[in-house]
């Protein structure tokens, strides 16, 4: 018997490099597309919200296309959402980026700027994601080892205020931060599995798999 | 802690991946999607597009050619070449850049880079900066694929062009382009000393001595070659191994 689809909604709010992310569903075969109307987020079965630039440029885009209550009821039937780079900073209560800013408050927590690291900033390469391959199981991180190296770029980190919250974490120079934050059904990777080769490859299908 | 990338560099003139030895006398070597699959596929950690003749020919990057290329590919791909306005910006992100790489049109129009940076995110505008050494001891930018000199400082250009948001630098020496000799000592440590963003290398990589040699005198944060990759040399595992025996800190997919 054919599988169903699983219809994913990669949140476009003018930000960001969406086709990698719709070639890495479709990769799985997967009904993913790019669109920017509620209506579309809440009938799919997962969303995603991707996203390269500034914290507030990032929520202004979700509230001009009037996203931010749609996300947030999203969140609240417990449907799957994975937020990447910027799409992963949006989830947390507030960001530091040009001045101080209210995120979408899914996951408490705050985004900071990436500094006293010692090392260049933007962090822009492959790094290695630590954690505990128990708490890992079942999430978009089962079967991954520690020590992975996933493709990070970026200059801003999130501090999540709990930590049952972090999923994943990653040293740079004399920092250790946070890299990846689960809170239920809801998930956001620092680093860009659609850009991470086989293991992002990986983290996308098991973000799939909790579809059902 | 983060790894050295290696970077196979595609330069595309119209349908074809071409090299040249001092950004001249340009061979094709191949076809641009099979060979950034192949290099995708031999654990490449980025690929690098750059369209050699767009800004010459005054066009724009063949944006469906990009769409082509980078389907099936899920690392990074910095794309260069005609990027001339936001628009052009936007057109390579949406059709699987992952960045942007400025040359030509940061030198005619500085603002372009603060304008980029502070729409995409720094992490996303790459100074492209091709220079060539002239008789009296200094680095000269040079524009439209290497072929036009600026009068311009390349290092006091780079410089200026970190001020103005620039998240990484893409340094290819004009002089050892091409000619697998080894990468420009001189030329990178002078700018990875004061740079405070990532600094990638180009130009003249030969055996994985070569790399060895750059890492270890100047620490560039990534290499990209050509020829040795193109002309089968060497593979992009044969430098990783060499280097991850080396001691050093190397993704290894």
């Amino acid at each position: 018997m054919p599988k169903t689809k699983k219809n994913i909604a990669i949140v476009d709010y003018g930000v960001g490099n969406l086709h990698s992310l719709v070639k890495a569903f479709k990769h799985f075969d997967e009904n993913a597309f790019i669109t920017e109307e509620s209506k579309d987020i809440e009938s799919a079965d997962a969303i995603v919200l991707p996203g390269v630039g500034a914290f507030q440029a990032g929520m202004e885009g979700l509230r001009i296309r009037n996203l931010l209550d749609t996300i947030k009821n999203t969140a609240k039937n417990n449907k799957p959402i994975l937020g990447i780079c910027l799409g992963a900073q949006l989830l947390m209560s507030e960001g530091h980026e040009f001045g101080r800013f209210k995120g979408l408050g899914l996951i408490p927590g705050k985004v900071i700027m990436f500094d006293n690291s010692g090392e260049k900033i933007p962090h822009i390469g492959w790094n290695e994601i630590y954690g505990n391959k128990n708490i890992w199981r079942n999430t978009v991180l089962n079967s991954i080892d520690e020590g992975s190296d996933v493709y990070f770029v970026h200059s801003y980190i999130f501090k999540p205020t709990k930590k049952e919250n972090i999923l994943a974490y990653t040293k740079y120079g004399d920092i250790e931060f946070c890299s990846a934050i689960r809170k239920g059904n809801i998930y956001g990777c620092q680093f860009h599995p659609e850009k991470s080769g086989k293991i992002g490859l990986q983290i996308i299908e098991n973000f799939i798999k909790l579809l059902g | 802690m983060k790894k050295i990338r290696i970077i196979p560099r595609l330069d595309i003139k119209g349908p074809n991946i071409v090299k040249g030895i001092h950004c001249e006398g340009l061979r094709v070597v191949g076809n641009p999607k099979d060979l950034a699959y192949k290099y995708f596929k031999d654990g490449a950690d980025e690929l690098l597009c750059m369209d050699i003749v767009a800004s010459l020919y005054q066009r724009n990057f063949d944006f469906d050619l990009l769409r082509s290329l980078s389907d099936g590919i899920f690392i990074p791909i910095t794309v260069g070449g005609g990027i001339r306005s936001i628009n052009d910006i936007n057109n390579a992100l949406r059709a699987g850049a992952d960045k942007v790489a400025i040359n030509t049109h940061a030198i005619k129009n500085p603002k372009l880079l603060r304008e980029a940076a502070k729409k995409f995110g720094s992490q996303c505008i790459v100074l492209s900066i091709e220079a060539k050494k002239t008789p009296e001891g200094w680095w000269e930018a040079y524009i439209d694929g290497g072929r036009e000199h600026t009068g311009i400082n390349a290092i006091e250009w780079t410089k200026k062009a970190i001020k103005l948001g620039v998240g990484e630098i893409l340094l290819t020496s004009i002089d050892n382009d091409g000619t697998r000799k080894g990468y420009d000592i001189d030329l990178i440590k002078k700018i990875v000393s004061f740079s405070p963003v990532p600094v990638i290398v180009h130009g003249g990589a030969a055996g994985p001595e070569s790399f060895f040699d750059i890492l270890k005198t100047c620490k560039p944060e990534g290499l990209s070659a050509a020829s040795i990759f193109h002309y089968k040399d060497f593979s992009i595992k044969d430098v990783k191994k060499y280097l991850i025996n080396k001691k050093l800190r190397i993704r290894y997919a």
